[in-house]
């Protein structure tokens, strides 16, 4: 019997050493993975600081810091020799698309999503398993039809045509309605009906049940899906780079690709001021609510 | 909103008050005009696929608001319309662009493209002629002062109606010996010798295209062109009148039995021509076989570095007590919160070849750096670098929440049975792992198979693979490829129909990969058993 304690005694101890010994290691590994993780960060944010403003002779703690680069990017430099930059507007641009887009797609798809969740009708199930097939055709594999699409609309009615933020709000919205319905009445789905039938008695209609009982429980998730919806059309760039032809009507990402193409190496230093404006608000949105998002993104939905 | 979507609930319960059945009627009154408005506009233009899908779309909305029956499609109204015309429509079109040969040289419809050829017109060998004596003005333009065979006299411009003219008339000079005006208005004429041997003047049409246009022959004649191609609609096809060669309708190009060609060709169905064609023509075997085989190779080692990465980052990390747990998580989650297009610049930047932080310190080192954007398999091993770097943090993301969701017990089970630590990972830890994880690998392994971004934002899928008769790179997919096809002809010229017939391809690689995982996530029984 003692015997037996005495191993596992031993048998702690020395558990507990080589825990504390993989703590060790783990934490020396952790401090690479770190420096993986963040360097490009840093060497961002320090060429953003940088006088010198080249790729050439960028170093990790700027020689010549100084606050040129965000002067030149927000053109207060009347000599800056590269390219047209309109960096408040094309942010402005940016939040505006992504703002309406996420508005309007959430609006339009919980309603869809209630009538799918909540409503029995012929064609239901037919529907659903449709829209889940259509989605595995990818917007980005019609961009030519698309863009037709969108230029033959133009010639119609020209406010929503090829180089408006409208027409391109459309084609976001057109391109998340599947997903975003799917995802939508899976969390309709968690809600249980006794909720909806408590309504009923009371005499409310669908549309005040859905309205008064469903939309409050739904809320969290609401605002989950409106981020990553809106950070995924903040991030977006083909479309807008492919509907989008003037300068000042660019998105910040489009506007960003753009300045970048050519001479790069002399443009480092802007690009990176204007990189690190434009991705901070959403660094520190993902930081503090990563939990949340870890949820939502389990849920199925991929980082796009 | 909110008021009308009460309306059409009150509809439904067969009891509707008066008031929103009118509402209603008004609403679909309004639509129909905005509809028949569209519709008449598209018509005028040709538009022919937009005016179908609008009225498709119409009728669907009106029977929708107008049978009380359908009241649940209210619901969805709009989102069905989207869906119907931003997916649907968008992929109907793709197919039927697929089997088309829409891009340049073929970019007009055959109704569009006759009258441009048909404006075509030859010097005969014979036909009217008339003496001419050529003019300058200051800005380099040509003028000619034509006199026919019955002594009728005109003055002939580029690009304008060829006009009868006096001498006398205002702006004309007096005449010479000849009876011929030194001056016109602006011009000044030129010497005979200077004239007769102006290089220029000889390919210059002189009059209006489509209505009278003369063209100089010889020193002495100039004459009037005729009309060269001539439609025969019943034989589709076209006679050239200079030489009687005849054109044949050959998959939207007018063409002899020798090849000979008249531009532009016009926009026709050419069936499988375009899937034939990467099979068949050498030129776009080569570098469509090195697309595909990388365009396989990238996902399928992406997904298993950003899954092993991310993994293994949950399991280091993932005891309860361990220090500064959330922080280290934190900071390894910051290359996801980045949007990728500012990562994927910023790489680019950090693995310039040249000047790049990377390379500048492997050569201080080591004396050596790769270059990795000019040499073809450093320039895919600096993509896979990279999005190492974009895609572990959601693996962690994800397994760290599947990993506490497996029970304790089961480790403690093992331990008793004295399962090493390898074995308890290999046995327990990665199967239950893979059951929850295995169809976000799917969805994984299908987003890089078409992430677009990172390909172009790199290096534009570059390096160029010598000797493509197309725009194809060394890192180039199939959807960088299609873009490129599409938007950016470098000169080689667009090709719609072959980047429609490439996007088919990457849909049925796709859909079957998807469907395999909505099958592993029994997404589709979970529908049914929703009835």
């Amino acid at each position: 019997m003692s015997s037996i304690a005495q191993t596992y005694e031993g048998l702690r101890s020395s558990q507990r050493f080589r825990k504390r010994f993989s703590v060790v290691v783990r934490l020396i590994i952790a401090v690479f993975l770190i420096f993986f993780s963040i360097f490009p960060v840093l060497w961002i944010i320090s060429a953003s600081f940088d006088n010198s403003q080249s790729l050439a002779t960028q170093t990790l703690i700027p020689e010549h810091a100084g606050l040129n680069n965000y002067r030149d990017l927000f053109g207060q430099n009347p000599d800056y020799e590269f390219g047209d930059l309109f960096y408040w507007k094309w942010v402005w641009n940016s939040v505006k698309i992504a703002t309406i887009t996420t508005v309007l797609s959430l609006s339009i798809t919980t309603m869809a999503a209630y009538a799918f969740s909540r409503l029995r009708f012929t064609g239901r199930v037919l529907m659903l398993k449709g829209i889940l097939l259509i989605q595995v055709f990818p917007n980005l594999l019609a961009l030519v039809a698309i863009y037709l699409l969108i230029f033959q609309t133009g010639e119609i009615i020209e406010q929503l045509g090829l180089n408006t933020h409208a027409g391109l709000i459309l084609v976001y919205l057109g391109g998340s309605m599947g997903l975003n319905i799917w995802l939508m009445k899976g969390f309709l789905d968690t809600i249980p009906r006794a909720i909806d039938e408590s309504g009923m008695i009371d005499g409310a209609s669908n549309f005040q049940i859905f309205w008064t009982l469903l939309l409050p429980l739904l809320r969290p998730i609401l605002v989950v899906i409106g981020i990553l919806s809106f950070i995924g059309t903040y991030g977006d760039f083909i479309l807008a780079r492919i509907l989008l032809n003037d300068v000042d009507k660019y998105t910040l990402m489009v506007g960003l690709q753009i300045f970048t193409a050519g001479q790069f190496d002399k443009k480092w230093g802007v690009f990176a001021a204007g990189a690190l404006i434009g991705a901070l608000p959403i660094l520190i949105t993902y930081l503090a609510l990563q939990d949340q998002i870890a949820g939502g993104l389990t849920t199925g939905a991929v980082k796009e | 909103m909110s008021g009308l979507v009460i309306e059409k609930k009150k509809a439904n319960r067969s009891q509707e008050a008066p008031l929103s059945r009118i509402i209603l009627v008004i609403l679909v009154v309004v639509l129909d005009v905005a509809a028949v408005w569209f519709i008449q506009n598209a018509l005028s233009k040709g538009f022919t696929q937009l005016v179908i899908i609008i009225s498709v779309i119409a009728v669907m909305l009106n029977l929708i608001f107008l049978i009380p029956k359908a009241y649940p499609f209210r619901w969805m109204a709009i989102g069905l319309s989207f869906l119907v015309l931003f997916t649907i429509y968008p992929m109907i079109f793709t197919i039927y662009v697929a089997f088309t040969n829409y891009g340049d040289g073929h970019l007009l419809t055959k109704e569009q493209a006759l009258p441009l050829i048909q404006k075509a017109t030859y010097l005969p060998e014979e036909g009217k002629s008339y003496s001419w004596t050529a003019y300058l003005s200051e800005s380099n333009e040509y003028a000619l002062w034509l006199v026919n065979a019955d002594g009728e006299t005109f003055i002939g411009k580029p690009g304008e109606q060829i006009v009868p003219a006096q001498l006398g008339d205002a702006g004309i000079g007096d005449a010479d010996a000849n009876g011929i005006p030194v001056s016109l208005d602006g011009y000044t004429r030129l010497n005979p010798l200077v004239a007769a041997t102006n290089k220029d003047l000889p390919s210059i049409k002189f009059g209006l295209e489509g209505d009278q246009t003369i063209q100089i022959r010889s020193p002495s004649e100039a004459a009037e062109l005729e009309i060269r191609y001539v439609y025969d609609e019943a034989a589709d096809t076209v006679v050239d009148q200079s030489n009687g060669d005849i054109y044949y309708n050959v998959n939207g190009t007018f063409t002899t039995r020798d090849g000979k060609t008249i531009a532009p060709g016009f926009r026709t169905v050419v069936g499988f021509k375009n899937f034939i064609d990467f099979t068949t023509s050498p030129a776009l075997r080569g570098p469509l076989v090195r697309i595909v085989t990388w365009n396989f190779i990238f996902p399928t080692i992406s997904v298993l570095s950003t899954f092993a990465l991310g993994l293994a980052i949950a399991i280091m990390f993932n005891d309860r007590d361990f220090p500064l747990k959330k922080v280290i998580r934190s900071f390894l989650l910051i290359p996801y919160t980045i949007p990728g297009l500012i990562s994927i610049i910023m790489w680019r930047g950090m693995l310039n070849p040249e000047f790049g932080v990377i390379n500048r310190f492997l050569n201080d080192w080591f004396g050596w750096a790769p270059a990795w954007t000019t040499e073809p398999s450093w320039a895919q091993a600096a993509i896979l670098l990279v999005n190492l770097w974009l895609g572990y943090p959601y693996f962690m993301l994800i397994t760290s929440g599947a990993l506490q969701a497996i029970p304790s017990d089961i480790y403690e089970a093992a331990m008793i049975d004295g399962a090493s630590g390898w074995q308890q990972f290999r046995r327990i830890t990665l199967p239950l792992l893979l059951v929850a994880v295995g169809p976000l690998l799917i969805a994984s392994y299908v987003y890089n198979f078409n992430n677009f971004n990172l390909i172009y934002l790199f290096i534009s899928g570059g390096p160029p693979i010598v000797g493509a008769s197309t725009q194809a790179g060394h890192t180039d997919i199939l959807i960088s490829y299609v873009y490129k096809l599409a938007f950016e002809s470098g000169g080689r010229g667009v090709q719609y129909g072959l980047a429609s017939a490439i996007s088919i391809i990457v849909f049925f690689i796709v859909g079957t990969i998807t469907l395999v995982q909505y099958r592993f996530t029994n997404m589709w029984e979970e529908v049914s058993e929703n009835v």
